[in-house]
């Protein structure tokens, strides 16, 4: 992959194409790559932390220190395959997939009431207090049928999350 | 100005009181839809908003536009167009160059043979000697600005010295200085560079007046602050240039303005540039070239024309703030040059934005849920 030069052939936009479930077109794959190589400023091949932080709009995000992990060190074809999720293409399965393994922090397939509240602590910071945070998660978890200890998969967030629909779009600019 | 290699840090507290709140101005998802109705476990759960923005702002953002340089469109080439393409490479790298290096050599030494004679000689002659040594570097300007055929066309009024008189203007490079000194010697307050820049700096500026100041030094912006007031209340200091923006942005967009020059009791005079980008694009990406690098990319192109706008003086209104005066001002310079606007601070370039952002996100996010969690 063209990684020191700045030109895609052909065979690198199919492959990448094939990698990210053919959910970003041709041309949206271009312009991913030349946003890539702006971001990546050394050219390595990858976007680091720093250089993702570097986006003003990204650092203030308040789920950005997760987003990081996830997408620090990926090479382009990782990286048009997480962004591609957020394809106006994307099922609602797929988009809620990526939400769940926002969750997952530790990949193990299994998101417990310890990695919701880490998510909350990320979203609401000071302003409630963890015991609150605990209340208000079991209480909601009891209301929907979950206990404190269950664990939930991806298919139980499809189930919870699936009918409220859900937006999750990105529009890659195309010149 | 090679601080791109180093880390970023987070932003002191006293860079956000220059700027109004990003918020007013910012899309923002989770803000715009409004949640309402009993919390449920799936409201809780959902993260889609805040996943969209991040998302948002990695495939683009405003702020990284900014500083895109826009290198010249590539020909299409065919049996006619090439070898005319290759004259021109030629004709500008073998001829226009050493000419224009020639021109430069010679102001070069005009001029400090003029101006070394003048500053020693005349050291108790202060008022003679401060009138030369300001037609002296308006003079090398103009050889400089000769130097990359720049063609630049004046309007408005020019600038006269009055006191209690500031000038501002967009910045796109250290040239946008040079262009505008050659017309009047303009004082002006510069980030400390190292090399032969600094060198120049410290011994031609001065004579016409030059403040320096520190990013990286968080104290810096109160000394300055009062070197600035000082300047431009005394009589016979040459009127002060100003780019509030604080740093080169790419000529097709302003970031905010700090507030720094429209605090000084002074009236406000702005000055709008914007560089025609057909035959070259003068946006000094400091991140990518040194100023050297960027100087030989100049005088190795056909030629830098530009624009310069000398706009009515303003005035703090009654009952108007600093940031808003800096921000009505901003707002007649970027539709005279067409800059589009955007809410950010130049100085991010450099530093991390402060977590009050965050803060305030996750105050509206917390009273949010607790107020959902009531309704029945």
């Amino acid at each position: 992959m063209g990684n020191s030069s700045s030109m895609l052939t052909q065979y690198d936009i199919e492959e990448v194409q094939e990698h990210s479930q053919r959910l970003f077109s041709q041309h949206e794959i271009v312009s991913l790559y030349e946003r890539f190589c702006q971001l990546d400023r050394n050219a390595k091949g990858f976007i680091s932390a720093d250089e993702l932080l570097s986006v003003p709009e990204f650092a203030m995000n308040l789920l950005s220190q997760r987003l990081l992990k996830m997408v620090d060190g990926l090479n382009f074809k990782d990286f048009v395959a997480f962004l591609s999720g957020f394809s106006a293409k994307a099922s609602v399965q797929q988009k809620i997939k990526l939400i769940f393994k926002v969750y997952d922090s530790d990949g193990n397939g299994k998101v417990s009431f310890n990695d919701i509240l880490e998510v909350l602590r990320d979203l609401s910071g000071s302003f409630i207090s963890d015991s609150q945070r605990e209340q208000v998660l079991t209480q909601l978890l009891k209301e929907a049928g979950y206990s404190k200890d269950t664990y939930l998969t991806l298919d139980d967030f499809i189930k919870i999350l699936g009918s409220s629909g859900l937006r999750m779009e990105v529009e890659v600019p195309v010149d | 100005m090679s601080s791109s290699q180093g880390k970023l840090k987070p932003s002191s507290s006293e860079l956000d009181l220059d700027r109004p709140n990003i918020e007013d101005y910012l899309p923002s998802g989770a803000s715009i839809h409004e949640p309402h109705g009993k919390l449920h476990l799936r409201d809780l759960l959902d993260i889609s908003p805040i996943l969209t923005e991040a998302a948002g702002a990695i495939v683009d953002d405003s702020f990284t536009r900014c500083f895109k340089s826009n290198p010249p469109e590539p020909w299409n080439w065919n049996v006619y167009l090439f070898p005319l393409w290759c004259f021109g490479v030629v004709f500008r790298y073998m001829i226009l160059f050493p000419l224009r290096a020639l021109v430069l050599t010679i102001g070069w030494i005009i001029f400090l043979s003029c101006f070394i004679p003048v500053h020693f000689l005349l050291k108790g002659n202060d008022a003679l000697r401060k009138k030369l040594e300001r037609v002296l570097v308006e003079l090398i300007c103009s050889f400089f600005v000769a130097s990359w055929t720049g063609v630049v066309k004046y309007h408005g009024p020019r600038p006269s010295m009055r006191p209690k008189q500031v000038f501002v203007a967009n910045h796109t490079s250290m040239i946008d200085f040079i262009i505008l000194e050659q017309m009047t010697a303009f004082a002006v307050i510069m980030q400390k560079h190292p090399g032969w820049v600094g060198l120049l700096q410290s011994t031609i500026l001065e004579s016409v007046g030059c403040i320096w100041f520190n990013r990286s030094e968080a104290k810096d912006r109160e000394i300055v602050a009062r070197k600035l007031r000082d300047h431009s209340q005394g009589a016979d200091n040459n009127p002060l240039l100003i780019f509030p923006e604080g740093t080169c942005v790419n000529n097709q967009y302003s970031v905010m303005f700090k507030k720094g020059a429209f605090e000084l009791g002074c009236t406000v005079c702005p000055v709008a540039i914007k560089y025609n980008k057909i035959f070259v694009d003068a946006f000094w990406n400091s991140r990518k070239q040194s100023f050297t690098m960027h100087l030989l990319q100049l005088m190795t192109s056909w030629a830098v024309v530009c624009d310069v706008w000398y706009l009515e003086p303003q005035n703090l209104r009654p009952g108007e703030t600093p940031i808003e005066f800096a921000e009505r001002v901003r707002d007649i310079i970027s539709v005279r040059a067409g800059l589009k606007k955007v809410p950010w601070d130049g100085y991010l370039k450099y530093s991390r934005p402060s977590p009050k952002h965050r803060e305030r996100k996750q105050q509206s996010f917390a009273e949010s849920v607790l107020r959902r969690l009531e309704e029945k």
